[in-house]
């Protein structure tokens, strides 16, 4: 019987040079594992692979030199073990995180969470090429989400109140883009807010607390770093509500899905059919 | 320049986060709560890390002060917002 390569790649098994060998994509979440997954990894590597894993660049795990007999086999030892079997091709790929406001001092929204509803909605959702999601926690962007097809980064809107103020001029000082201004003498402040990127540096530093603020979702589109290297876009104000953020991916699935060619990443489709008519559908749902 | 007299001072210019935070917790114990310490520092991750860092151990910036060299004087009173 001829083999499936493409039905094969699409659960996750991605062929080798090797003949009959693959490496095994493991399913990850926002990239975490617990232990007793990890001890399943292990036994499946020693038993059936070469003893030891790749750590893929999306948080990932891959066994590799599973032979082509083993494969069922495998799959059931993993499942047992709660252990999933990943994706590839043209479909939502591994979803990515940082650890986020659930451990991080700097996070400003809870990013493995949000991996995992994302999971639950798109994982795996067949579309014309691959697509990314990732999640960071806050500007530092540790988990660089303008690379991802559709990338959410935790902003915070910072709001002043004058009244707690003091005027010391900590948060001009810490704040990366200038869009502070503190006149100390006047006891007066200036706030550009078309400036801010929502890193809440200020609210994070005020010693007053005169700086507080709403946290929320900052999204870019159509990153890729591939064989073409583009920054994701930011055209959105920061969004706040969570259902929100749900229906902007569904607009932005949909747009892909009507609008692309097949194999057609989601940057070159929207270079290709305009970002203006993309821009104005999601706008529709704000 | 209006400067705030403070109890203490250090300088922080010549060593990079985190050692900066570090050198300052140490100047802080030497301290009596309400006492104030002033704290040279450069431009970057010292002045963007350093005043969330105080403020989450509970001490309160009074000021910060750009110096011409681009670098920041800031003073802050220990357990000032305890």
């Amino acid at each position: 019987m001829a083999v499936d390569y493409k039905e094969l790649k699409k659960g996750g098994f991605m062929r080798q040079k090797q003949k009959d060998c693959f490496s095994m994509r493991l399913k990850s979440v926002g990239g975490h594992f617990t232990a007793q997954q990890l001890g399943t990894v292990q036994q499946v590597a020693e038993q059936y692979g070469k003893g030891y894993v790749h750590l893929t660049s999306r948080q990932g795990i891959e066994i590799p030199y599973i032979r082509l007999q083993d494969i069922d086999e495998v799959k059931a030892a993993l499942k047992r073990g709660g252990v999933e079997v990943g994706v590839c091709g043209p479909r939502v790929r591994t979803i990515t995180a940082c650890q986020g406001a659930a451990t991080c001092p700097s996070g400003l929204i809870d990013t493995v969470k949000l991996a995992r509803e994302f999971d639950r909605r798109y994982g795996g959702r067949e579309l014309p090429h691959k697509f990314k999601f990732g999640f960071t926690g806050c500007h530092n962007n540790c988990l660089k989400a303008e690379e991802n097809d559709l990338g959410v980064k935790g902003g915070v809107q910072p709001k002043w109140q004058a009244a707690d103020c003091m005027y010391c001029g900590v948060c001009e000082a810490v704040c990366p883009e200038q869009a502070i201004r503190v006149d100390k003498q006047a006891r007066s402040l200036a706030f550009d807010q078309a400036a801010c990127v929502y890193c809440g540096k200020c609210i994070k530093s005020c010693p007053t607390d005169a700086w507080t603020g709403e946290h929320g979702f900052v999204i870019s589109f159509g990153g890729l770093y591939g064989n073409r290297i583009a920054i994701g876009r930011h055209f959105l104000p920061i969004v706040f509500d969570e259902a929100k953020v749900y229906d902007i991916v569904d607009v932005t699935l949909k747009f892909f899905e009507e609008n692309a060619k097949p194999s057609e990443r989601f940057a070159h489709c929207l270079d290709r059919v305009g970002w203006d008519v993309f821009e104005k559908k999601v706008e529709e749902v704000l | 320049m209006s400067e705030t007299k403070a109890d203490a001072a250090i300088d922080i210019t010549d060593v990079v986060c985190p050692i900066t935070f570090v050198k300052v917790k140490v100047a802080l114990e030497d301290l009596a709560d309400g006492q104030t310490l002033a704290v040279h520092l450069n431009d970057g991750e010292p002045i963007e890390n350093v005043p969330r860092s105080l403020k989450d151990e509970g001490h309160k910036v009074l000021s910060v002060d750009r110096q011409a060299d681009g670098s920041y004087t800031l003073v802050v009173e220990k357990g000032g917002r305890a």
